[in-house]
């Protein structure tokens, strides 16, 4: 025997003696949440095109989306009389859309008027009431999954490199990015001395979740990983990350965050196609990708996708827009009412605009949020006070 | 990891093998000859206690042996004059002269940007393809070995340099004015930043540091000011210079304000070519040096309010006023002065401190080491220390410089991998308001289990840090022995239980390592 056997005789031994403690698996229904963060604000208007407003096409001589045509299957999708959707998700969120499973809320979003990224992104991820001091160490997403422990487990996870504000307040979620997924570094062995190292410190539980999620993850992963030793994976990028994220959230997780950047245009953002078109192609992709990974599982799934605040109605002098207000979120999922566009509305001309710049807010996105969870979760109203504090539930009839 | 560690290692055949898992397995005593004093002309210098340490740890990037005798020599006050004051200490000979051979030491913005124009246009020239992508290749390469260069001379600098304080700012200052190496051509002007924008006047006045980087050619493209001219507003950098670099986002300044300044800051961009012609009388206004241009036919010349002062138009003088009229705000004291405290003290700064710092800030005209001065001076910062969790440049850092105390690595790719797989690349920070200082931004579960990782990387090989790059030729070095005397005289006196109890459940040197840079004494400063 030479020494390397000898090494993997002894590492094979030390593996034999029990495993580390699993993480909690979900059961196999109840619904499921998945939050999706468009870090940056992305160009709303250019998403869900408002076409039956001509002062759309003046705002953007050169960034407009043009009209829907019925005769063309690449250009925007007419949802209704008034709004269509960009060409660039017109395959993938479109076709939800048409089967009932993707709707829009236009004109949602935040009071915060601060038109930071950082400050209304850190508003949204805590809802809290803007009123009054923050507190940096409640988020909602943290919230949502403590209130539920208490009747129904939710187990849940950030599938970020950092644990995004939403989920702040919980020692117990962990995180992991899964833009690359592999080998646990530690055996169980080196495993346990490392968390006992920090025994008793505040880190602990971080500590010995991080070690178990790695492991954890590299099981779940195990047959990607020989595909990928056979060069059998076909998908990359943002759709590889949803792939594994529909995995995981089909076996063990209930509430799931996932953040996606490069959103912020203020320089030649495209119309039907460019910068922000390539952007939007990539995430409906990746969404199409989750929902159909999920399997009978989609059916008790839903996904928001939002962002901080929408921009300017008009071009800026760049071919881009500049910081606005109020948005438009996505709501999907396999049972919801969708094929609507949801929510307070109104007309979309220069005389509606907010501060003649953007979109006005009509619908407050904490109400929004808190009424999906009460339909989801079926919550009582001190458990949906818990989430969102002074803000009371709205229903959108979507769930 | 540790398998091929072994392999790489001298030792042969099963009996040595074993006894380096023994004699490695137990945490080592101190011995006469590890813990004797250091002696210097000699005197025997004082014992370092646990606080001496701390504080060292917090005001430079981590102890190493040079450091450490540096302070044991001049005592904590002159230790500290000198590294606010005397500064761009003359580095080892075998990284100064890695330094001297990169081309990002020669080249300057406007000579580099001007290339990338030509060599841009003379592609365009070319018929669509495999020359023209080739050539287009070629060019993008360069430009990735430029951003290259500049991260290998910072890093370099962090771990070598004396001038620790003075590393630590420019890193501050880079990440408080970030810019994202990845937009338009910020990537070949980014060791030019760094080196005449950021180094210059990293302990120096914050009025110049401000409009060292409004005038430069990477801050220009980053947060586009160089397209805003009248007419055409962008107001993007208009808004960031308040709510990121001076005020913060409740600094006392309106929507109102950023269209006004936006305004004041149109005709502010970049021409590395000709001259624009200009009306004659717009001529004098005309301001260029280096790749930074202000171009009065560009300017809106209308009359400005900005935070209700009168501003007229008057051409770039109205650039040079509103960023004094901006950096005057107690705002802007107490900003700075925040921002400064979160970094080198707390995450959450007591407020009493952040208000004497704000009140040096005022009385010294925005004097940086001034305000450090009092920083570090503070009892606030004494009764702070062994709190902070260091970021993930800190801890790379420190980890090299403690692993190879002073002997000069030959490649620093594996501290880029490490900064980019713990997610604070250099130049990375795709958003303008710079990486986090706080614990809660850097303690999550998975970035932990990373940390451990590189912790392992780090102390099980030599992790590629001898291999051989452009400028070095390689280095013999096996697992870094940490239990070496500046661990003997700085760290084991001031050991955990559980800490020292890891450390000896430790089945070889390289394990022992490992936990050791995974300890909590290991990441909290």
């Amino acid at each position: 025997m030479n020494r390397r056997h000898l090494l993997q005789a002894l590492g094979a031994a030390a593996l034999g003696g029990g495993q580390i403690g699993r993480l909690y698996a979900a059961p196999t229904s109840g619904p499921r949440f998945l939050l999706v963060f468009l870090r940056g604000g992305y160009d709303s208007t250019n998403l869900l095109i408002p076409y039956s407003s001509s002062y759309y096409y003046e705002a953007r001589p050169n960034i407009a989306v043009p009209r829907p045509d019925t005769a063309s299957s690449t250009g925007a999708l007419a949802l209704d009389a008034d709004w269509a959707l960009a060409p660039a998700v017109r395959d993938t969120i479109g076709a939800l859309y048409l089967q009932k499973q993707a709707a829009f809320v236009p004109f949602v979003g935040t009071e915060d008027l601060t038109r930071s990224h950082f400050e209304t992104q850190d508003s949204i991820e805590l809802g809290q009431p803007l009123s009054g001091s923050r507190n940096y160490r409640s988020g909602f997403l943290g919230r949502l999954a403590d209130t539920l422990a208490g009747s129904r487990p939710a187990a849940s996870i950030a599938f970020t490199d950092a644990m995004p504000l939403a989920f702040a307040g919980t020692s117990t979620v962990p995180n992991l990015s899964l833009k690359n997924v592999g080998k646990p570094a530690f055996d169980e062995r080196q495993a346990r001395i490392l968390s006992d190292m920090y025994g008793g410190h505040h880190l602990e539980g971080a500590v010995t979740n991080g070690l178990e999620l790695r492991h954890d993850v590299a099981q779940e992963f195990a047959d990607e990983m020989r595909a990928a030793n056979r060069d059998a994976i076909n998908t990359k990028g943002f759709e590889l990350e949803a792939e594994r994220m529909a995995m995981l959230m089909r076996d063990k997780y209930r509430i799931g965050f996932i953040d996606v950047g490069g959103w912020d245009t203020h320089v030649g953002e495209g119309a039907a196609q460019g910068s922000l078109p390539t952007n939007l192609a990539s995430l409906g992709r990746g969404l199409q990708t989750f929902s159909q990974t999920l399997g009978s599982a989609w059916q008790d799934t839903v996904v928001v996708v939002l962002s901080e605040f929408g921009r300017t109605f008009r071009e800026n002098g760049n071919r881009g827009t500049d910081h606005g207000h109020g948005t438009v979120y996505w709501v999907l999922g396999g049972a919801i009412k969708g094929g609507v566009i949801a929510g307070e509305q109104q007309v979309v001309s220069r005389a509606t605009l907010f501060q003649d710049r953007d979109y006005p807010v009509l619908n407050d996105y904490r109400g929004v949020l808190g009424g999906l969870f009460r339909s989801l979760w079926g919550m009582s109203s001190a458990q949906s006070a818990a989430v969102f504090p002074q803000r009371a539930p709205v229903d959108l009839k979507l769930v | 990891m540790s398998i091929s560690a072994y392999a790489r290692g001298s030792l042969t055949g099963l009996s040595a093998c074993l006894l380096l898992v023994c004699s490695a397995c137990a945490t080592r005593t101190p011995t006469a000859a590890a813990t004797g004093a250091p002696q210097v002309g000699g005197a025997p210098l004082p014992v370092l206690r646990r606080e001496d340490v701390l504080w060292l740890e917090r005001v430079t990037f981590g102890l190493d042996s040079t450091t450490v005798a540096d302070y044991q020599r001049l005592g904590r006050e002159r230790f500290l004059a000198a590294q606010l004051h005397a500064v761009d200490r003359p580095l080892p000979a075998p990284i100064a002269a890695t330094i001297a051979a990169m081309e990002v030491t020669h080249i300057d913005s406007q000579a580099t940007l001007a290339d990338v124009a030509a060599r841009n246009k003379a592609l365009g020239a070319l018929p669509e393809g495999a020359d023209r992508e080739l050539a287009r290749k070629t060019l993008g390469d360069h430009g990735n070995e430029l951003a290259y260069e500049a991260i290998r001379r910072d890093l370099l600098r962090a771990v070598y340099s004396e001038s620790q304080l003075q590393e630590q700012m420019i890193w501050f200052w880079l990440n408080h004015f970030s810019v994202y190496q990845h937009k338009a051509n910020v990537r070949w002007v980014i060791g030019d930043y760094e080196e005449r924008a950021i180094r210059p006047h990293a302990l120096g006045s914050f009025k110049d540091l401000v409009l060292a980087t409004l005038e430069h050619p990477a801050m220009l493209q980053y947060l586009d000011n160089q397209q805003n001219a009248a007419g055409h507003v962008n107001e993007n950098y208009a808004r960031e210079l308040m709510e990121l670099h001076t005020l913060g986002v409740g600094g006392g300044y309106s929507q109102g304000d950023v269209q006004q300044l936006a305004l004041v800051l149109t005709g502010v961009g970049i021409n590395t070519g000709e001259p624009p012609r200009l009306k004659p009388e717009l001529r004098p206004l005309y301001r260029r040096h280096g790749a930074f241009e202000f171009n009065p036919a560009r300017h809106d010349f209308s009359a400005k309010i900005l935070f209700g002062v009168p501003v007229r138009g008057q051409g770039f003088a109205e650039v040079e006023n509103a960023v004094a009229l901006i950096v005057a705000q107690p705002a802007c004291a107490r900003f700075i002065a925040r921002e400064l405290a979160t970094y080198f003290v707390s995450d959450n700064p007591p407020p009493a401190l952040v208000a004497r710092m704000a009140r040096t800030f005022q009385q010294s005209n925005g004097d940086i080491a001034a305000v450090l001065h009092t920083l570090f001076t503070a009892r606030e910062f004494d009764a702070s220390l062994g709190g902070k969790f260091k970021d993930p440049m800190r801890f790379v850092v420190s980890s090299v410089r403690f692993a190879y105390d002073g002997r000069a690595i030959s490649n620093v790719k594996p501290m880029l991998n490490w900064l980019n797989s713990l997610g604070e690349a250099p130049y990375g920070r795709q958003t303008p308001d710079g990486y986090p200082m706080t614990e809660l931004n850097w303690a999550s579960s998975g970035q932990l289990s990373r940390r451990f990782e590189i912790a392992r990387a780090i102390g099980s090989g030599n992790a590629g840090l001898f291999d051989a790059e452009q400028g070095t030729t390689a280095g013999a070095a096996g697992f870094p022995q940490l239990s070496n005397r500046l661990y003997f005289e700085a760290v084991e006196p001031f050991l955990l239980a559980k800490t020292r109890d890891a450390l000896g459940r430790a089945n070889s040197q390289q394990e022992w390592n490992t936990f050791l840079l995974s300890s909590p004494e290991f990441s909290y400063e």
